[in-house]
């Protein structure tokens, strides 16, 4: 679990966080959403350890971020994995020696396992076979975003932040890749946050939605909350589009 | 106020380059790889800069020189201690500043805007060290060897004036560069093309690992990394020259 309390960041005297106070349950797919601007790549920056915070805390199981040394704060990383915008794989490897990648650096085990581990992690994101062997900018932007995935789970890591993970796909494969973050989260009990403002995926995966406002926390609640929500800026941000207006009125 | 500022970062990155690299395994994958990159793969430049320079200077020197009271060896003494002193040093790591330097920053800022960095220090990785210190210090290693091969091909370069045209015999330019040489210029120059390497890659990764924004800001970095980088190489050159040669 991840918790944050009372954060505040600014930057050059413009406040962007002001006082946020969350709880981001492990095994859940938890989602911060917001329009562009409102803060929440900043919140999640700062729950990564990206931006130092001018004030609060950041407990990764009550252990606080803000407190830790930079020694420290690389073996918590070493339980981190990430999911970026862009996908973020090194293009100088293949795609098989991406996901090796943290298992090099950070595990004893053998090449075998090693390669073992990769495969496993490949074939758990649906890879196909023949692609393992080909640079990352020889494959598809979804098939970037599932070694990305493959990459994050190398290490079994006890908490998964995926920034945008939806960013640049077609509809079909933002599908794909949120059920996908949904169902690695489930079976290895990590604490996920997504940052997002794809509906789609929030009215897919989203467990445990917070929304960001101004840099305030503004709601927080699930997916089916979001339908009964009396704030009228999550309803304008949430049912922006004609279609879930209707699907509002349905619910209802 | 923006040059204290820099000069402080660079210190700073400079602290997190020079520690133990997380796996020495990892290091030593990256190394042979950075050799070959800026190294081997300068060669073919150095060589053809080296030859023709050295060419053109066997002849230069000789058109300026054609005064009967003047020895005979002057030619060759004067294009050896010239590729010897600040050629093979200074003018050459002057070009690889453009080369190598340029290809430092691109990388390392094209890894820094497509948030490859930042996955590595998620990871948990020294990402300074990881991607900086084999750079450094395969760039470093193999500068030797290119000032020596520059030398040697400088120097070549002049003899084919003797063959290629009638201006000198070859024998007279072969006596003039064997004529009071003086080995401690080969060490001095060696040791400030060293230095010289590490100002060009190091001031490059600096460069690169604090760009931000898209291509142009890359491209911009490459070129703040060519022209601060050779602006460096001119003024240890008089500090070096200084010391070393007074």
């Amino acid at each position: 679990m991840i918790e944050v309390k009372n954060i505040d960041k600014s930057f050059d005297g413009n406040q962007v966080l002001k006082n946020v106070s969350a709880v981001f349950e492990t095994g859940q797919t938890n989602m911060i959403i917001g329009a562009s601007g409102s803060g929440k790549t900043v919140l999640m920056k700062s729950i990564i350890g990206l931006h130092r915070i001018d004030g609060g805390r950041i407990e990764y199981d009550g252990r606080n971020l803000p407190d830790m040394r930079m020694s420290d704060i690389r073996i918590l990383r070493r339980e981190v994995g990430m999911l970026f915008q862009g996908s973020a794989l090194f293009d100088s490897v293949s795609v098989l020696e991406n996901v090796m990648y943290p298992l090099e650096m950070f595990s004893d085990s053998t090449k075998e396992e090693m390669i073992d581990r990769a495969y496993f992690c490949l074939k758990h994101v649906d890879l196909d076979e023949k692609a393992f062997g080909l640079a990352p900018s020889e494959i598809s932007g979804g098939m970037q975003k599932r070694v990305a995935i493959a990459r994050a789970i190398a290490l079994q890591p006890k908490y998964l932040f995926c920034d945008e993970p939806n960013s640049g796909l077609d509809p079909k494969t933002s599908l794909i890749i949120d059920r996908l973050i949904f169902e690695i989260t489930h079976e290895f009990d990590i604490t996920t946050i997504i940052n997002s403002h794809d509906m789609n995926s929030v009215m897919e995966i989203g467990e445990n939605i917070i929304f960001i406002e101004q840099g305030e926390k503004a709601w927080q609640g699930n997916k089916n909350d979001i339908f009964h929500v009396d704030n009228e800026a999550l309803n304008n941000f949430v049912f922006a589009s004609e279609l879930y207006k209707q699907v509002k009125k349905a619910n209802q | 106020m923006s040059l204290l500022n820099d000069t402080g970062k660079y210190i700073l990155l400079m602290k997190r380059v020079f520690v133990k690299p997380d796996r020495w395994k990892m290091f030593f994958r990256q190394f042979p790889k950075e050799l070959e990159k800026l190294g081997l793969q300068s060669l073919p430049i150095v060589a053809i800069i080296s030859v023709f320079i050295g060419f053109i200077m066997t002849m230069q020197t000789k058109l300026n020189t054609s005064n009967p009271l003047l020895p005979v060896y002057t030619t060759g003494l004067v294009t050896r201690d010239t590729l010897l002193l600040e050629f093979s040093s200074t003018i050459l790591c002057l070009i690889l500043a453009g080369k190598v330097g340029s290809n430092i920053a691109s990388e390392i800022g094209t890894m820094r805007i497509t948030e490859q960095i930042d996955a590595l220090e998620i990871m948990g990785v020294n990402s300074a060290n990881y991607l900086i210190l084999p750079k450094i210090i395969a760039f470093v290693l193999m500068m030797p060897f290119l000032v020596i091969f520059s030398m040697a091909l400088g120097i070549g370069g002049g003899y084919f004036v003797g063959v290629l045209t009638d201006i000198m015999t070859t024998g007279d330019y072969l006596v003039g560069i064997q004529y009071a040489f003086i080995p401690y210029y080969v060490f001095y120059s060696i040791l400030k093309s060293m230095l010289f390497a590490f100002l060009i890659s190091s001031v490059a990764a600096f460069y690169g690992y604090y760009s931000y924004g898209g291509a142009l800001d890359v491209g911009k970095s490459s070129t703040n990394a060519v022209v601060n980088g050779s602006i460096l190489i001119l003024f240890f050159n008089i500090l070096i020259t200084k010391i070393m040669l007074n």
